[in-house]
C-alpha cells in the first residue's frame, strides 16, 4: 500500500474539485473493494476523497420512481419494505452478495464500480489488458472457469462486474443520476452505464473523470412486484455468482404480458436480454416458453474450454428462475 | 464439584475458553516487547531462475525503514553455510529451502527481500518499492507433465521396507485378468490449510548468542532444533514459545523461510521482528496438500469378496526436498484381498514444499480407496455397507497380526441408523424432492493409534494446586483441557486445582501437536507424572508418619490441603511437605509405546455418512446431513472431542466440494489467491455434523485407552460426499472438489 493523504468531502462539488486537480485522487464511500485493490498495489491513490458525508442519501418514492441515494448501504437498501415490497429482484440480490459485515459497509455507489475477480487482473505479477493496457489477457488460454461467456472480446473475458445488484438494476430499467466536475447532472440508464470491452477493456463505464454516481432511480411496475433474484454460486453464500438471473414477469391468465430478464456471472457486463424478453412476452408461462426464451439469452454465448459449462448452468438457472415467478 | 466426580469423559468446559474468547489469550504475532520492528516479505514473481538484479534503494530510502536484506547482503546464517563434511552426494530427500541464501528461485512467490520498519505500515510500503530483475529458467509445475518423471521417494530406496516402498501381497496386479473389475484415475487438487491465525513469528536475540521466539509452531521442541542448528546454537540457548496457536491443520508442523527471515532481521536489526505473513502469502509460502494422482484397480467375486487392489499414487512435491505422505497405508490393512499392490510415487516441481494437511496422505487416499469402493460396490450391485462388512478384516492383513482393537462395524451400524441409511437407494438418482436430487454416500477412515514419548513435570504448589508443564502445543483441540482431566482423575482433585501449562520449549520435551497422537503421548506422560507426584509426597510424608512408608502410591490422596490415606487416619498437610524447595517436583519421562506395538496393529477407525441434495438444473450440492462415527478408544472430553470430529468434517466439506487452487502453469503461480476465489465452507455449507463415539478404551496404546480422534475426523469424509452425490445424480465425480461445472 502507499502513502496516501485523506480528505473527507463536505459537498459535491468539494469531492469533484479535488479530482479535477489530482485526477489520480480516488473516492472512497464503504472502502470494500478500493482497499482491497490499494493492499494488492493495484491502485496507488495520492490521496482519499471520503464521499461519506455527502447528502447522496435516502431511499425515497419519487414520480420517476423509487430513489435510492448512492451512499445507502447495502444492507440497508436490500431490507427496506419499499425495496422488498416493489422490487424483491433488488433485495434479494443485495441481500445474496458478500457477507454481512461487507453489506453493512458498501455502498450502493461502489458496489456498481465494483472490479472484476479475475484473479489475473488482481495480481500485478500477471499481464492484464485491462489492467495494463496492451500487455495481454492471460485468462483466454488460462483460468477462466468463473469468467465471462457473453459480450467478451480477445482483449478481455472478464465478468467486469461480478457482483450482483446491477444486474437486477439492469433488468428493471434502473436509471443512474451522475454529476460531474462542473456540477451538471445527467441521467444514464444503467444498461448504458457499462462498456463491453472491446480493445478497450480499461474502459468499463461511461464516467468521466471525477464524475459521481449520485442516486439510482427504478421505475415501478407490474414486472418487477413480481420477481426474483436466483443466485448460483460454489458454496451457500459468501461466493461470486457462477450464474445469476434477474427476472420479472406480469402473467395474466397464464399469458406474459411484459418480463425482464437479466443474467449475472456470465456476461462481460450486467447481461440485460431483450432477446429472451421477445420469446416470453405474449408467450404462455410455460416450461416450454422458459426453455426457448434461456436458449434466447445465451444464442450469442462464446464459451472456452473452462466456462463451457456456463452456457448451459446460465439457461438452467434462468428457466428456474422464471419458474418460480411463473 | 466433588474430587471424585470422574473428569475423564465428562464435557468439561475449555479451560482456556474465557481467554480466548475475551481476546486474553496471546498469540505470537500480539507480543509487545520494547523497540519493536516489522518485518514484511517480498516474493518472486517467477517460478525458476535467477535474480540477476535486486533495486532496494527506494526501500531503504523510505521512511522508517531500518534494513532491507536478500541474498546480497543477509548475514551468513551457519547452518546454511558448507561444513566441508558433506558427502559426495546430494543429501537424499533434499533440504529446506535456505531463505536468501543464494539467487536462485524455486518457486513464484518465493521470499527474496524483507523489509524491516519501525512500523507495519511502513514496511509494507516499503516492500513495494523493491525492483527485482530476473533471468527466467523453463519451470514445470503441471503435474501430467511431472508425473512422467514420476520417482520412488529417497526413503523407500534406502529402505526397502519403508511404508513408502512398493508393497506387495499375493500376486502383482491380479486385478487384471479378473471377470469383475474396476479400474479408475483420481485427482486430488492442491488445497491449502488457511487456519484462522496466519503464520507469524515475533524473533528477538536477547543476546547475541541468545534466541527467543513467539512463534506459531506445533511443535516447540522442533522449532527450537531446527533454529538452533540454524544458528549453531545450544538448543537451551533458543527459546520456543507458543502458548496459544490460532489453527494450524499441519502448516505448522515445519519450519519455514519466513521464520528464517525474521531471525536474519532481529539479528541485522539489533530489534526484535515481528513478521505475520499475509493471507495471499498463505498460499505460496508455507506448505500445502499435495496435488495428488492416483488410479485403483479392483477386482471381487461376484458374491462380493474383493480378490485383488491395486492402488498407486503420484503426489506432488518441490524441486529441492521431497515430501511424503501415507496416502497409501489404509488400502493395505482396511479390506480382506489375498492380492495387493501399492506404489507410491513423486513428481517434483517447481513450487514450494507441500505439508501434511489434516487427515493429511490417509484423506488423499481415502478419497481413492472409498471412491473404488463404492464404485465396485454398484457394479456388483451391492449395498456398500454389505459390500463393506464382507471384506471386513478381523486382523491386520499387511502385518497378519491382531489389531489393538477394532470396533468398525459398531460404528457402521450405529452411523447408518442416525443417517437413515435404509432410505438409500441401489439405484442412483431415484429420490428426488422437488427439483434436488437425493443420495446416501459413506466413507470409511483410518489413522494409525501412535504414542511417542514425552516429559511433564508436576508439582504440588503451596496454595495446594498441582502444576504441570509440557513443552507440547495446542493448537485448537482443547489439549489444556484434556490434560487437566487426566490429572483430576489421577490426583483425585478438582480440576480447578490442576494448572496444566503447555507451549514452550523450555518446559520438559515433547513432540509436535500432530498425527492425532498428543493425548496418547502426552495423556500417558501427564498420567505418569501426577502418579509419581503422588509416590514423592508419600515419601515425603513417611518420615513423619509411618503409614504412608508402606502405602501404595495410587492410594496416596490428596485432601483439603492434606496427604491422606483413605481409610486411614494418616493425614500430613501439604506445608509439612513442601518445607524443602523443589521437594514436590517431579519431572517425569514416558517412553513410546514398547512391546504392544510389534504385537499389534494399532488403529483408529471412523466412518462418515453423508445424505446430500443435489439440484437437478444447476447443479449445486448441499450436505444436509453428515453423521461421523468414531472409534478413538477413550474419549477423554466428549465435547472437544465432538469438536473435533465436527471440525474434521467441514473440513472434508471443502475438501469435496470446493477447496481447489489453480495454478497457472505458463507463469507457475496461483491464480486463486484470496478467499473470494478459494473456497472454504462457510456455516450454511455445513449441517449439523451427528457425532458418535465407540468409547471404548484400548489399553494396547496406553493406560487410558485413547487412539486418537483429530485426523479419522477428516479421513473418509469427501469420499461419502463424492459417493452421496452419485447416488443422487448417477455421476460419479473423479476429480476433486464437486462444483456445479462438473453436475450440469
Ligand atoms: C469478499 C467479498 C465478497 C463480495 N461478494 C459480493 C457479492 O457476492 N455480490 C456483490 O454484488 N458484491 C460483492 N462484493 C463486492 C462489494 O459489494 C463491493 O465491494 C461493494 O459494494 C463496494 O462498495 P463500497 O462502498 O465499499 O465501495 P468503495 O470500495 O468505497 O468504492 C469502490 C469504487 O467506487 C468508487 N465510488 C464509490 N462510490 C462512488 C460514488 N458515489 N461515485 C463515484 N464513484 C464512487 C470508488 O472510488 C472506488 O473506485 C464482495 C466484496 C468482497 C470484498
Ligand atoms: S480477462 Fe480481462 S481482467 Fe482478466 S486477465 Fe484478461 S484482460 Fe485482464
Amino acid at each position: 500500500m502507499n502513502d496516501f493523504s485523506y480528505t473527507q468531502a463536505a459537498s459535491a462539488k468539494e469531492a469533484t474539485g479535488i479530482i479535477k486537480e489530482k485526477p489520480q485522487a480516488a473516492y472512497i464511500a464503504g472502502g470494500t473493494t478500493l482497499l482491497d485493490m490499494m493492499k494488492a498495489n493495484l491502485l496507488e491513490p495520492p490521496q482519499l476523497v471520503d464521499l461519506n458525508q455527502l447528502p447522496f442519501k435516502g431511499i425515497e418514492q419519487t414520480s420517476d420512481g423509487l430513489r435510492i441515494g448512492a451512499i445507502e448501504r447495502m444492507s440497508t437498501v436490500g431490507e427496506h419494505p419499499l425495496v422488498v415490497q416493489q422490487f424483491p429482484a433488488v433485495s434479494q440480490a443485495l441481500l445474496l452478495a458478500a457477507s454481512p459485515q461487507l453489506r453493512n459497509m458498501a455502498s450502493i455507489g461502489g458496489n456498481i464500480l465494483q472490479r472484476t475477480r479475475c484473479g489475473y487482473f488482481r495480481d500485478a505479477a500477471f499481464p492484464c489488458n485491462k489492467r495494463v493496457p496492451g500487455s495481454g489477457c492471460p485468462a483466454i488460454a488460462g483460468d477462466h472457469h468463473n469468467l465471462a461467456i457473453l459480450g467478451v472480446s480477445d482483449s478481455c473475458i472478464a465478468t467486469a462486474y461480478p457482483g450482483d445488484l446491477s444486474v437486477a438494476l439492469a433488468a428493471f430499467d434502473a436509471v443512474l443520476t451522475l454529476e460531474n466536475q462542473k456540477g451538471k447532472q445527467r441521467r444514464v440508464p444503467i444498461t448504458e452505464f457499462y462498456l463491453l470491452p472491446g480493445k478497450t477493456p480499461q474502459r468499463e463505464n461511461v464516467l468521466e473523470s471525477g464524475e459521481l454516481i449520485v442516486a439510482v432511480t427504478i421505475p415501478g411496475a407490474a414486472h418487477a412486484r413480481r420477481s426474483t433474484y436466483l443466485k448460483v454460486r460454489e458454496r451457500s453464500s459468501y461466493a461470486y455468482a457462477l450464474a445469476s438471473a434477474a427476472v420479472g414477469l406480469d402473467v395474466q391468465n397464464g399469458t406474459i404480458r411484459t418480463a425482464r430478464v437479466a443474467l449475472g456471472g456470465v456476461g462481460a457486463q450486467p447481461w440485460r436480454s431483450r432477446e429472451a424478453e421477445k420469446v416470453l412476452t405474449g408467450a404462455p408461462a410455460t416450461e416450454a416458453t422458459f426453455l426457448a426464451a434461456a436458449a434466447a439469452a445465451l444464442q450469442g454465448a462464446q464459451p472456452l474450454e473452462h466456462n463451457r459449462f456456463k452456457v448451459e448452468l446460465a439457461q438452467n438457472t434462468l428457466v428456474r428462475a422464471l419458474q418460480q415467478v411463473a | 464439584m466433588k474430587p471424585n466426580d470422574k473428569q475423564i469423559g465428562s464435557s468439561l468446559n475449555r479451560v482456556d475458553g474465557r481467554l480466548k474468547v475475551t481476546g486474553a489469550a496471546k498469540y505470537s504475532a500480539e507480543y509487545e516487547l520494547p523497540n519493536l520492528t516489522y518485518g514484511v516479505l517480498v516474493g518472486s514473481t517467477i517460478a525458476k531462475g535467477r535474480i540477476t538484479s535486486l533495486d532496494t534503494k527506494a526501500a531503504q530510502n523510505a521512511p522508517g525503514v531500518l534494513a532491507v536484506i536478500s541474498h546480497l547482503n543477509s548475514p551468513k546464517v551457519p547452518g546454511f553455510q558448507p561444513t566441508g563434511k558433506e558427502p559426495s552426494q546430494p543429501q537424499t530427500g533434499g533440504e529446506p529451502l535456505k531463505v536468501f541464501f543464494d539467487d536462485k528461485i524455486r518457486f513464484n512467490d518465493q521470499p527474496i527481500a524483507l523489509v524491516v520498519a519501525d512500523t507495519l505500515q511502513r514496511a509494507r510500503h516499503a516492500a513495494r518499492l523493491v525492483q527485482a530483475q530476473y533471468a527466467r529458467e523453463t519451470h514445470q509445475t503441471n503435474m501430467v507433465a511431472g508425473a512422467k518423471d514420476a520417482f520412488l521417494p529417497s526413503s523407500a530406496k534406502k529402505n526397502p521396507k519403508s511404508p513408502m516402498a512398493d508393497y506387495q501381497r499375493g500376486q502383482p496386479d491380479a486385478y487384471q485378468t479378473a471377470a469383475l473389475k474396476i479400474e479408475q484415475e483420481y485427482v486430488i487438487p492442491t488445497e491449502h490449510h488457511h487456519p484462522m491465525e496466519m503464520q507469524s513469528i515475533t524473533a528477538h536475540w536477547e543476546a547475541p548468542d541468545r534466541l527467543t521466539l513467539y512463534d506459531k509452531t506445533q511443535g516447540t521442541i522442533g522449532t527450537r532444533r531446527d533454529f538452533a542448528k540454524e544458528w549453531n546454537l545450544p538448543e537451551d540457548h533458543v527459546k520456543v514459545i507458543a502458548t496459544y496457536v490460532g489453527g494450524a491443520f499441519g502448516n505448522a508442523l515445519h519450519s519455514w523461510p519466513h521464520e528464517s527471515a525474521a531471525i536474519i532481521g532481529a539479528k541485522v536489526t539489533g530489534r526484535p521482528v515481528k513478521l505475520m505473513l499475509t493471507r495471499e502469502q498463505m498460499f505460496t509460502m508455507v506448505g500445502y496438500r499435495p496435488y495428488t494422482w492416483q488410479k485403483i484397480g479392483m477386482s471381487a467375486t461376484a458374491d462380493g469378496r474383493i480378490t485383488a487392489i491395486t492402488h498407486e499414487s503420484i503426489g506432488q512435491t518441490s524441486s529441492y526436498q521431497e515430501f511424503t505422505e501415507s496416502t497409501l497405508q489404509q488400502t493395505r490393512m482396511m479390506y480382506q484381498s489375498p492380492n495387493l499392490t501399492t506404489r507410491y510415487r513423486l513428481a517434483a516441481l517447481d513450487v514450494s514444499t507441500p505439508i501434511w494437511m489434516r487427515g493429511p496422505g490417509e484423506a488423499t487416499g481415502s478419497f481413492a480407496l472409498e471412491s473404488a469402493m463404492d464404485e465396485m460396490a454398484h457394479l456388483l450391485k451391492l449395498d456398500p455397507m454389505e459390500f463393506r462388512l464382507r471384506n471386513y478384516t478381523e486382523q491386520d492383513p499387511e502385518k497378519n497380526r491382531p489389531w489393538s482393537t477394532k470396533f468398525l462395524r459398531e460404528c457402521y451400524a450405529k452411523g447408518a441408523e442416525l443417517v437413515g441409511w435404509n432410505k438409500r437407494q441401489l439405484q442412483p438418482g431415484t429420490l428426488r424432492e422437488g427439483d434436488w436430487l437425493l443420495g446416501y454416500g459413506m466413507g470409511v477412515g483410518t489413522f494409525g493409534a501412535n504414542r511417542g514419548a514425552a516429559h511433564v513435570s508436576a508439582r504440588l504448589q503451596p496454595d495446594g494446586t498441582v502444576l504441570l508443564q509440557c513443552a507440547t502445543t495446542d493448537i485448537g483441540p482443547g489439549t489444556g483441557t484434556a490434560m487437566t482431566q487426566i490429572a483430576a482423575d489421577t490426583l483425585g482433585l478438582p480440576p480447578e486445582r490442576i494448572r496444566f501449562e503447555l507451549g514452550q520449549s523450555g518446559f520438559p520435551q515433547a513432540g509436535s501437536q500432530g498425527g492425532s497422537s498428543t493425548v496418547n503421548t502426552v495423556g500417558q506422560a501427564v498420567q505418569d507424572a501426577c502418579l509419581a507426584l503422588k509416590d514423592r509426597l508419600r515419601e515425603l510424608a513417611a518420615p513423619g508418619t509411618p503409614a504412608f512408608a508402606t502405602a501404595k502410591k495410587e492410594d496416596v490422596a490428596l485432601t483439603d490441603g492434606h496427604l491422606t490415606l483413605p481409610g486411614n487416619a494418616a493425614r500430613v498437610p501439604f506445608a509439612t511437605l513442601l518445607q524443602q524447595p523443589d521437594a514436590a517436583l517431579v519431572n517425569v519421562e514416558s517412553k513410546a509405546n514398547g512391546a504392544d506395538k510389534d504385537k499389534f496393529s494399532m488403529y483408529s477407525f471412523s466412518v462418515h455418512f453423508a445424505e446430500v441434495a443435489v439440484h437437478a438444473l444447476t447443479g449445486e450440492v448441499r450436505v444436509r446431513k453428515l453423521v461421523s462415527c468414531a472409534d478413538a478408544g477413550t474419549i477423554i472430553n466428549l465435547k472437544t472431542a465432538a469438536n473435533q470430529m465436527k471440525g474434521g468434517a467441514v473440513g472434508g466439506i471443502g475438501m469435496a466440494l470446493m477447496e481447489h487452487a489453480v495454478i497457472d502453469d505458463r507463469y507457475g503461480r496461483y491464480v486463486t489467491k484470496d478467499f473470494a476465489d478459494y473456497h472454504v465452507p462457510v456455516q450454511a455449507d455445513a449441517p449439523a455434523v451427528e457425532v458418535f463415539f465407540v468409547n471404548q478404551p484400548d489399553y494396547h496404546v496406553n493406560q487410558l485407552g485413547t487412539k486418537g480422534i483429530g485426523e479419522i475426523a477428516t479421513i473418509g469424509v469427501a469420499p461419502a460426499i463424492a459417493n452421496a452425490v452419485f447416488n443422487a445424480t448417477g455421476k460419479r465425480v473423479r476429480e476433486l472438489p464437486i462444483t456445479p461445472d462438473k453436475l450440469v
